[in-house]
């Protein structure tokens, strides 16, 4: 199996915080993690951001509660704390991802954020764009494109003891 | 969680889902904080409000918690004289069946009751209390509120104080909190306390006992209406003999003990005034968590009326 390993992620955070910190309104800037690898993603860039002398805030949201598919699953998958502390209105806020492929997770996202307040910009990060979209919605920046791949796991230290992206 | 169509005794619940269902608690207090304090996860779905018995707090707590989620609400109202029969309840079910509800709340004076009415419809029927036999979304919101104070359930020790013979409070309360890992105690009046070799509690007879004991929380039950004021029980002596006297409170607060109590709260009988303001009564905490819990609970179940396959 084809894999990224820590390097290649690594050195795809370092691009990808250059990519922020170029376009970002450093004023309002907040990176919101979607739970349970966003949120690692989010941290990371944070701290990639901080030796670019780029502040951003920090948010998680677990996006369960808007998935559109609650009634067609048998079980309701248990519920992660969301951590958005400060109120959104007027920020700019990135919405980070690890994989991007149907737009559901991202649809629903968008509607969780909005209940934070009135953002005046929001854009769509991945790690990993996978295309296959079923809604019309497209990341703003992703890292890696595996348009072929059957299936992608993303591992992170932080969660899973390694870095790596399997597919 | 595994799929699971009602909630009618804690006693039914693996160690999993009760804490599954405490961990998805804390997400949905969170709720509270935002500016839009509801979530879409039950739009479109019906929750049925079915109480035999008066209860404002209960049934606003699950009302309010069926709204935060997007369900729309209905409220039954029933007389309670002629729901007596059993028959009666059988009608009420047809009744319910035709109105396509997702989910029903009930609470009657007849332990049994929600479980029958679970067994006849494909809705999730959610005990909000029936008789003298459970309360579970009352123990999850206990557990809940001792969690969050403590951080951890297991280790704790809590006695319960008052009439426990009859409480459907007592029974799922204690319950759940020893399952995960608290130490409970009973104490009360001496014919409305079972013996420990009954319930596997431990009985305390006096307040001395209870203060050498050393509980991290007290939990004090509602005196019923019905009974205060009997001549078998006055109760400015209920008040001297079980109550949080302002004496007793001292002591507690010396010691940093919580005070908790399922509302409604007979001042001056369980609680003196003073009591009510103490900075470890948690008794308003309760209140906020019994949403929480209630919200948990109701986005937990699988009604059978969702199409699966």
């Amino acid at each position: 199996m084809p894999t990224l390993n820590s390097t290649d992620i690594s050195t795809a955070l370092e691009q990808w915080a250059d990519v922020i910190a170029a376009r970002a309104d450093a004023e309002s800037l907040g990176l919101v993690g979607l739970i349970s690898h966003g949120d690692v993603l989010a941290r990371r860039l944070i701290a990639a951001l901080e030796k670019r002398q780029v502040q951003a805030r920090y948010g998680a949201l677990d996006i369960t509660l808007y998935r559109d598919d609650l009634d067609l699953r048998k079980e309701r998958p248990a519920l992660r704390s969301s951590y958005l502390p400060f109120s959104t209105d007027g920020m700019h806020l990135i919405l980070v991802d690890d994989v991007l492929q149907s737009g559901r997770t991202a649809r629903a996202a968008l509607e969780t954020i909005f209940e934070y307040g009135r953002p005046a910009r929001v854009e769509l990060h991945c790690l990993v764009d996978r295309k296959h979209r079923e809604l019309p919605i497209q990341a703003d920046y992703a890292a890696f494109t595996l348009e072929s791949a059957e299936k992608v796991r993303v591992h992170l230290q932080e969660n899973d003891g390694e870095d790596a992206v399997i597919y | 969680m595994k799929p699971r169509k009602d909630l009618i005794t804690i006693e039914s619940l693996s160690d999993e889902d009760i804490h599954t269902i405490l961990d998805s608690a804390v997400a949905m207090k969170e709720i509270f904080t935002k500016s839009v304090k509801k979530v879409p996860a039950l739009k479109g779905k019906s929750v049925l409000t079915l109480f035999y018995e008066p209860s404002t707090r209960t049934r606003s707590s699950f009302e309010v918690a069926a709204h935060r989620l997007s369900a729309d609400v209905t409220t039954f109202t029933l007389s309670t004289s002629s729901v007596v029969k059993g028959e009666s309840v059988h009608d009420t079910i047809d009744t319910l069946m035709s109105m396509k509800m997702d989910y029903i709340i009930v609470r009657h004076k007849n332990s049994g009751i929600p479980a029958v009415i679970a067994r006849h419809c494909n809705a999730s029927v959610i005990n909000a209390g029936d008789g003298a036999h459970a309360h579970p979304s009352q123990a999850f919101l206990d557990a809940f509120t001792i969690r969050e104070k403590y951080g951890e359930i297991a280790g704790r020790r809590v006695v319960i104080v008052g009439d426990i013979l009859h409480s459907r409070v007592a029974r799922s309360t204690s319950l759940i909190l020893r399952r995960l890992g608290a130490q409970v105690a009973f104490m009360g009046p001496g014919s409305l306390v079972p013996p420990g070799e009954h319930t596997g509690v431990a009985r305390l007879h006096t307040w001395e006992e209870v203060f050498t004991w050393a509980p991290d929380v007290i939990y004090l039950l509602r005196v019923q209406n019905e009974r205060i004021e009997s001549p078998f029980f006055p109760a400015a002596d209920y008040h001297q003999t079980f109550g949080v006297t302002e004496e007793r409170l001292r002591r507690i607060e010396a010691q940093g003990m919580s005070i908790m109590h399922p509302g409604p709260v007979n001042r001056g009988v369980e609680l003196c005034d003073a009591a009510m303001e103490y900075e470890h009564c948690l008794v308003c905490n309760q209140v906020e968590n019994g949403i929480a819990a209630r919200m948990s609970i109701l986005y937990h179940l699988t009604p059978g009326t969702l199409s699966h396959d």
